[in-house]
């Protein structure tokens, strides 16, 4: 059951940033200033661990980027669906897109009982 | 005064450069790649200056700066370092309207809250460090008739700050004013999204620090956070920010072997019990606007109190008094000081905010007032204006378990008094909270049962130097705002010293 997804808009920011970096990851973060937001690094950058959920793979043409949470936050976001979405914006802590001028965002549904 | 000129225009207190170059070892420099980023004001959404877009090049450049300067300034008295940060304090305090419009032009946040405590807290800040540097004594321990170990307080070296941009001077003194009394060299990284305003501090006070003790690197996260964050050549790193990036700092800091302090948010609980409403008086009104705190900076405050927790048996009549409260929130142009509630700080923010008032609707929390983008009017329109609004609903809700960073507070009931701590305490959080009763019993059983490093009693959003501030759970690591800071900032040199003529008589 797919648990994420992505816009036209943001795969394209991730087209240009793979171009640029190599292979992607996301961490959606918690917290505070630039939390609550999917954090986009070069795979590996990030070390997920035991503590980590692997919430699913986002293909853009032929490559994957998989998508991670902390397992605690995972608990309280289980029942929504994600997409990673793409707006104008500046800053957010390390993640690749800021210089761009443009910032990952997610936007969320709840999951239907069929999903569920 | 009514309203301040906006910087740049006629009259204004305060005139920002077109363009700001990092300050490094004393003087400001041009950035190695010589790439610069536009910065806007949350005010209007237009760009007032432009900022260096650092590198690792620069970064080097700064830390070349610090360990140039740390070793004298780390040997200098600790009566001429309080001195120093005594000075920079009066200046702040002589130049205090200029630096709040100055703020509230970079932040957004309405000038009201500037001049009455942003710059005011960061005033205090340095003159409370620099008391407590004087005061701080090591120790003397007596191990035995002829053996004393003396433990005495040395600085860490050369150390890393990440600022963030929800109050970029105060959150850049609570920083640097227990690091610099504890006699380290800094390298600061202000946020992208505020980059300015800490630079009209620092041109302020440049003179009365020794180059090279604070050095400002400006840039994205990415490309100067990162490698100033994972440099070996800092003994310690700072950050205040959300969870992700924290985790990835310790990564980095667990490479180098060096600590870390960190404060990563919260989702804190503000719990109403029953006898708040027993008389319509003072204390009511106080409580009331306990609960309207969640519109300070607009909610862009790591200890937002961003969940309310109301005993069923008074929540009606609570609700509809905290309603109408938060309805009287002025919202206009942040420059104007009869304003209560200004711009959230930047575009994407502003989109998160109304992604999470759009996730609370479908999960079927029902919007008591606001719960939309406000359009000011006039050049107001294309800033960052979001309506206070205020949710009920359940716990388990996404809008009552992360943190929004927005003026948006989710409300709901508790039975009783058990009820209320399980609800406080469900949360991944753990930095502040807010308590009110009437009660003093009650008030105390429950600031020591909720899980949080600050728990405000009959008040909250105070942040006086000396109350210890800090996280539990995923809030983070470390206190700041007390002398126990200065700790962070210093090695224990212990030194064992014996006094005994005589062989062990080993060999």
């Amino acid at each position: 059951m797919p648990r994420v997804a992505l816009t036209p808009e943001a795969a394209d920011v991730l087209r240009g940033l793979r171009a640029d970096h190599g292979d992607l990851m996301f961490h959606q973060s918690g917290g505070c200033c630039d939390g609550s937001a999917p954090m986009c690094y070069l795979a590996g950058e990030f070390r997920t661990g035991s503590s980590d959920v692997h919430l699913g793979d986002l293909a853009v043409d032929e490559f994957v980027i998989p998508v991670w949470m902390s397992a605690a936050q995972f608990e309280y976001w289980s029942h929504t669906h994600l997409t990673i979405d793409v707006v104008p914006g500046r800053g957010s802590g390390f993640s690749l897109e800021a210089p761009l001028g443009v910032r990952f965002l997610v936007r969320s549904r709840l999951l239907t009982d069929e999903e569920l | 005064m009514a309203k301040y000129a906006a910087p740049g225009q006629p009259g204004s207190v305060v005139t920002y450069r077109d363009r700001y170059d990092h300050f490094i070892g004393g003087e400001y420099v041009p950035p190695a790649k010589g790439q610069y980023f536009a910065n806007p004001t949350p005010v209007t959404g237009e760009n007032f200056t432009e900022i260096a877009r650092g590198t690792s090049e620069d970064v080097d450049r700064a830390l070349d700066a610090a360990h140039g300067a740390s070793r004298a300034w780390g040997r200098t008295s600790v009566a001429e370092r309080a001195n120093v940060l005594n000075k920079i304090a009066d200046r702040i305090e002589a130049n205090l309207e200029m630096l709040a419009v100055a703020e509230t032009w970079d932040n957004g946040k309405a000038v009201r809250e500037t001049l009455a405590a942003d710059l005011p807290l960061a005033v205090d800040h340095f003159r409370y460090f620099a008391g407590a540097l004087r005061a701080q004594e090591g120790g003397i321990s007596q191990i035995d008739e002829d053996l004393v170990a003396y433990h005495l307080h040395e600085p860490l070296g050369v150390v890393a700050q990440i600022i963030p941009w929800n109050f970029p001077i105060l959150m850049a003194v609570w920083k640097l004013a227990p690091a610099l009394a504890a006699g380290n060299a800094v390298v600061l990284k202000p946020a992208e999204q505020t980059p300015a305003s800490i630079h009209v501090l620092m041109e302020l006070i440049a003179d009365l620090i020794p180059p090279g003790v604070l050095n400002i690197v400006n840039g994205f996260g990415v490309e100067a956070g990162k490698p100033l964050a994972s440099s070996r050549r800092i003994a310690k790193v700072a950050f205040t920010g959300e969870t992700t990036t924290g985790r990835l700092i310790m990564q980095y800091a667990s490479e180098n072997i060096i600590p870390v302090t960190l404060e990563l948010g919260g989702k804190s609980p503000n719990v109403f019990f029953s006898d708040v409403a027993s008389q319509r008086d003072a204390f009511y009104d106080k409580a009331l606007e306990g609960f309207t705190m969640f519109a300070l900076n607009q909610g862009e405050v790591c200890t937002c109190p961003s969940r309310a927790l109301i005993q069923s048996d008074i929540y009606d009549g609570f609700m509809g008094d905290a309603v109408e409260r938060t309805r009287a929130i002025k919202q206009g142009h942040p420059l104007d000081t009869e304003t209560m509630m200004g711009a959230q700080a930047s575009n994407d923010q502003l989109e998160k905010i109304l992604s999470y008032i759009d996730i609370g609707r479908q999960e079927g929390a029902r919007v008591l007032t606001g719960g939309e983008r406000a359009d000011l009017g006039g050049e107001l329109s294309g800033g960052y204006y979001v309506t206070p609004t205020i949710f009920e609903g359940d716990n388990k809700m996404r809008i009552f378990q992360e943190e929004i960073f927005g003026p948006v507070v989710s409300v709901t009931q508790f039975s009783d008094y058990d009820d209320a701590m399980k609800t406080a305490n469900d949360t991944l959080y753990g930095l502040g909270a807010g308590v009110w009763s009437r009660d003093g019993s009650v008030a105390y059983r429950a600031g020591r049962d909720i899980q949080a490093g600050r728990v405000w009693v009959n008040n909250y959003h105070a942040y006086p130097a000396h109350a210890a501030f800090g996280g539990y759970k995923q809030s983070g690591i470390g206190r700041e705002n007390h002398k126990m800071m200065l700790d962070h900032y210093q090695q224990t040199k212990n030194l064992l010293v014996s006094y005994s003529p005589n062989a062990l008589g080993f060999f």
